[in-house]
C-alpha cells in the first residue's frame, strides 16, 4: 500500500523558521532527514521524497472565464499551516504508514528537541483491487 | 544494467537468460546450499551474460556457460571469505577442494524438478511479507532484473534492490535450507506460493496504468510462471486451476477498461473484445482440473469459465455460478466469497434474499465497514428499485476504495443514479 506523508509546518512569516537556529541543531536536523529516506530505501519502502520552497516564494494560478491564468502570490492568507515537504511510501499496512509518520515527526529542532511537526498521513489511490 | 534492445540479438538473449536463470539458480543452490550466495552468482552471471552475448553470440551452450560463471564467482567469494576466516580458525582442505569445484562451461545443467520445487517453496517462504516473496519470486524463479521488477511496481531501483536482498536475509534468519518441505508441510507451502502468483497476476491485471514501454506486463509474467510451476506439478489441481483461472480472467482484459482507462463492469463489456482462444485454454484446463479435485482456485477458475463461455449477462448459468459459490463456500469460511455469492444469489433468487445475506455479512468483523460490501448493496439495491438508497451506497463505496479507477466508476454510478432520478 502506498502513503504519501505531508509534513506541514506553520505559516508564520512565509520563510524557513529553521533560519533562527544553530548551525548544529539545521545540521542535526538535515541529517535526522537524510538518515529516514536511508532507512526507508534500506527497509524497501521509500518510493519518493521531496521538500519544498518556502510559501514565501508559492503563487497560486487560477484560470478566469475566458480560460486566461492569472497568476497570484501564496499561498492563501487564512490557511495556518503549509507543506514542506513529503515522502511517499509502499508499506505493508497503514499501521506501517503511522509509524513512520511518528517517526518523521521527532525530527529535532532548535536545542536537539524533537520537534512533533504534525504529518498527514494519506494513501495514494493506486492499491491493486481486491482479490475475487 | 544493460538489457535495453541494443544488439540485434537483444530480445532473443533476454528471452532465453530468462527460461535458464531459474534452472541455473536450482542448481547452483542445491550444489552450495547457501541460497543467498547462490543467488547474488547467478544475477552477476546473467548481467555477464547480457553483456557478452549480445555482444559475441550465445556460447553453445549457454546454461552451461552460465552455470561455470555462477560458480567461478561463488568460489571466489568462498575464498577471500575463508582466507579471512582461516585467520580465526581452521577449515578443512577437503571442504575446500570440494567447494572449489568449478564445472567446466560445456557440462550438462539440468535441475531435478525437485531443485526447482524447492527454488519455488524458498522464494515464497512464510517468514517473507508478500510484497518481499513476490519481488524474490519475479527475479529468482522469472528471471527478471532488479530494475525490470522496480520499474514493474514503479519505485526506485535501489528499494527494490533493498527489498530482495531483505528477502534473502530473511529466508538465512529462519533457518531455512535448500530442500523440499515435508508432507505435513507441503499443502501450506504450495498454497503461499500459489497466493504469491496470483498477487503478481493481480497486480498486473488491476494497474490502472496503461501499457507501458519497458515495463513488465505482471499479469502474462504469472502466468509465465503458474506454467512453469504446472510443468512440475502436473497432476495438481490447484496449480492447474490457478492457471486456469488466470487465463480466463487475462482474457477479458481487452474489454474491462475504457479509453480513459475506466473500469467497465462484466455486464457493460464488449464480449466481442474477449480472447476466445485463453478462454478455450482456460476451460479446458479447468475441466481437467475438476476431474482431480475441487480446490478455490478450481471452482473459481470454474466460475470464470461460465462468464467467459456465455454470450450475455442474462444468458449467463447463473444457477450454475450460484452452485459453485456454494462449494467454495462450503470450502472454508472466508466472508469475500459469502459476499460475491450474494450477487449470485440476487440473479437466481431476486435481490431481497441477497441483501439479507449481506446485511447479515456486515455483522462479520473481517469484513464490517468494508468499501465492498457498499459496493454489493448499492448493486442489489439498483436491481431492487431503490435508486436512493443505491446511489447512497456507491458513494460510500467510493469513499472506501483506494483504487483510483474503481472509485470513478462507483462515483460514476452514482451520478447515473442521482441524475436518473431527478
Amino acid at each position: 500500500m502506498r502513503f504519501m506523508l505531508m509534513m506541514h509546518a506553520p505559516r508564520g512569516t512565509g520563510e524557513y523558521q529553521i533560519g533562527s537556529w544553530s548551525p548544529d541543531d539545521f545540521k542535526a536536523h538535515i541529517a535526522f532527514m537524510h538518515q529516514l529516506n536511508r532507512d526507508l530505501t534500506a527497509s524497501g519502502e521509500f518510493v519518493g521524497a521531496e521538500g519544498l520552497a518556502p510559501p514565501g516564494q508559492a503563487k497560486i494560478v487560477r484560470a478566469g472565464r475566458d480560460g486566461t491564468p492569472a497568476v497570484t502570490d501564496g499561498p492563501f492568507a487564512e490557511s495556518k499551516e503549509f507543506l514542506v515537504g513529503y515522502w511517499i511510501v509502499d508499506v505493508e499496512s497503514a499501521q506501517r504508514a503511522y509509524e513512520i509518520a511518528g517517526r518523521a515527526s521527532t525530527a529535532p529542532g532548535p536545542g536537539g528537541a524533537p520537534l512533533g511537526i504534525p504529518i498527514e498521513v494519506r494513501q495514494v489511490m493506486a492499491a491493486p483491487l481486491p482479490e475475487a | 544494467m544493460s538489457r535495453q534492445p541494443g544488439g540485434s540479438d537483444a530480445p532473443r538473449v533476454e528471452h532465453l537468460l530468462r527460461e535458464l536463470a531459474p534452472r541455473v539458480l536450482a542448481v547452483v543452490a542445491r550444489r552450495h546450499r547457501d541460497f543467498q550466495a547462490a543467488e547474488d552468482a547467478v544475477q552477476e552471471a546473467l548481467i555477464a551474460a547480457a553483456e557478452q552475448w549480445i555482444r559475441e553470440g550465445v556460447p553453445t551452450n549457454p546454461a552451461g556457460w552460465l552455470h561455470h560463471v555462477a560458480v567461478r564467482r561463488l568460489v571466489d567469494q568462498m575464498r577471500s571469505e575463508s582466507a579471512r576466516r582461516r585467520r580465526e580458525e581452521t577449515i578443512s582442505s577437503d571442504v575446500l577442494a570440494d567447494w572449489a569445484f568449478v564445472p567446466p562451461p560445456d557440462a550438462d545443467v539440468r535441475p531435478e524438478d525437485d531443485d526447482s520445487l524447492a527454488l519455488l517453496f524458498m522464494c515464497c517462504h512464510p517468514a517473507l511479507s508478500p510484497a518481499s516473496a513476490i519481488a524474490l519470486t519475479l527475479r529468482a524463479m522469472g528471471g527478471l532484473t532488479t530494475a525490470e521488477i522496480a520499474r514493474a511496481f514503479l519505485v526506485p531501483e535501489a528499494t527494490m534492490a533493498q527489498r530482495i536482498s531483505r528477502a534473502k536475509q530473511s529466508i538465512k534468519a529462519a533457518g531455512a535450507t535448500f530442500t523440499m518441505p515435508t508432507n505435513i508441510e507441503r499443502d501450506v507451502r504450495l498454497a503461499s506460493v500459489l497466493h504469491v502468483l496470483y498477487l503478481i497476476f493481480n497486480e498486473g491485471y488491476t494497474s490502472s496504468e496503461g501499457p507501458e514501454l519497458h515495463r513488465v506486463d505482471l499479469a502474462r509474467e504469472a502466468i509465465r510462471l503458474a506454467r512453469s510451476v504446472l510443468a512440475l506439478l502436473p497432476d495438481d489441481s490447484e496449480v492447474r486451476g490457478l492457471l486456469a483461472l488466470m487465463l480466463l480472467t487475462d482474457a477479458r482484459r481487452a474489454a474491462r477498461t475504457g479509453m480513459n482507462g475506466e473500469l467497465v463492469p462484466l455486464d457493460a463489456q464488449d464480449r466481442s473484445l474477449w480472447d476466445r482462444a485463453l478462454i478455450a485454454e482456460g476451460a479446458a484446463l479447468v475441466a481437467q482440473s475438476l476431474r482431480s479435485g475441487v480446490g478455490p482456485y478450481a471452482l473459481q477458475a470454474a466460475i470464470a469459465a461460465l462468464h467467459d463461455e456465455a454470450s450475455s449477462v442474462d444468458g449467463t448459468d447463473w444457477p450454475q455460478i450460484l452452485a459453485l459459490y456454494d462449494v467454495l463456500d462450503g470450502l472454508a469460511d472466508n466472508p469475500v466469497v459469502k459476499l460475491n455469492r450474494a450477487v449470485a444469489v440476487a440473479m437466481v433468487h431476486g435481490p431481497a434474499e441477497a441483501l439479507a445475506l449481506v446485511t447479515a455479512l456486515a455483522a462479520d468483523s473481517r469484513i464490517a465497514g468494508h468499501y465492498r460490501l457498499d459496493a454489493v448493496r448499492a448493486h442489489l439495491c439498483r436491481m431492487s428499485g431503490d435508486l436512493e438508497q443505491a446511489a447512497a451506497c456507491y458513494v460510500a463505496a467510493a469513499n472506501g476504495t483506494a483504487n483510483m479507477a474503481e472509485r470513478d466508476y462507483l462515483l460514476t454510478k452514482a451520478s447515473e443514479l442521482t441524475s436518473a432520478r431527478r
